[in-house]
């Protein structure tokens, strides 16, 4: 089963439904509590960080029994320095969406932390592409 | 005082907080609470059924309460959500209240009456 939703930037009204629907998928096809715990987590803040630092983005679940694999791909400014975006704290968000509760800098380290497996591609310039694998794990309730 | 669930309009009471939404709702029994001013913290640090305490009333509470399974949101501070949340909030049934106290102090009272974190 692949799902795929197109993510724009900025806006706030929308994020967050297209890790909504991929969270009912789960569901409905019978993850594991805690693998469906993790993607949506992996699901929410990848698509926040197309919202909070993109133009846009396609964000896609692929659900096979045995994993689930998010991508989350941006037309947007890159990332330049990707082993320092990955450091909890660090964030270039603007002042506007600090002030809504993001920008702390723990996008990308929770997702890295909910992730079984995980790559970033990024072209400064061009935009990024995330993708991260979540095991369905038999005793993860 | 022993570790117990606390019902809704109980927590109403001990933090003299107006209902938002979902008045129909206080009977419901809260568990644990988790209290927070980050987005990213709520979604991965609490626990399914928790109040979620809060000074956020932008609509992205509302999505990370859904997805975390939250019980109920709380907003301290005396911050109250705009139409656009509560109309939200109102779909999800979930019920939305409203303090004047801060966060420490709504975390404190609530713990001080049996609640434990999520």
């Amino acid at each position: 089963m692949k799902m795929e939703f197109e993510v724009r930037g900025m806006d706030f009204n929308r994020a967050g439904e297209a890790a909504a629907q991929i969270k009912k998928a789960l569901q409905m096809v019978g993850m594991k509590i805690e693998t469906i715990r993790k993607t949506v987590i992996v699901a929410y803040e990848a698509e926040l960080n197309i919202v909070i630092h993109a133009h846009k983005g396609i964000l896609s679940a692929v659900l096979l029994p045995d994993r689930v694999q998010i991508t989350a791909a941006d037309e947007g400014p890159g990332i330049a320095d990707v082993s320092l975006a990955l450091q909890e704290g660090y964030s270039t968000a603007p002042p506007h969406v600090r002030e809504m509760g993001f920008g702390a800098g723990m996008g990308l380290p929770n997702i890295q932390r909910c992730s079984d497996k995980l790559d970033i591609e990024s072209r400064p310039g061009y935009g990024t592409t995330v993708t991260a694998v979540i095991i369905n794990r038999p005793g993860g309730e | 005082m022993a570790v117990r669930p606390i019902k809704l309009s109980t927590i109403k009471q001990i933090l003299d907080a107006d209902v938002i939404t979902g008045g129909e709702l206080l009977d419901i029994e809260i568990n644990s609470g988790f209290g927070c001013d980050l987005m990213s913290d709520s979604l991965c640090f609490s626990r399914p059924e928790c109040l979620l305490i809060t000074g956020l009333t932008n609509i992205q509470i509302i999505r990370v309460a859904d997805m975390i399974e939250a019980k109920a949101i709380l907003f301290v501070r005396g911050k109250r959500p705009g139409q656009e949340i509560i109309r939200l909030a109102n779909e999800k049934k979930l019920p939305l209240l409203v303090t004047n106290r801060f966060l420490f102090e709504s975390c404190g009272l609530l713990y001080q009456h049996g609640l434990r974190s999520s």
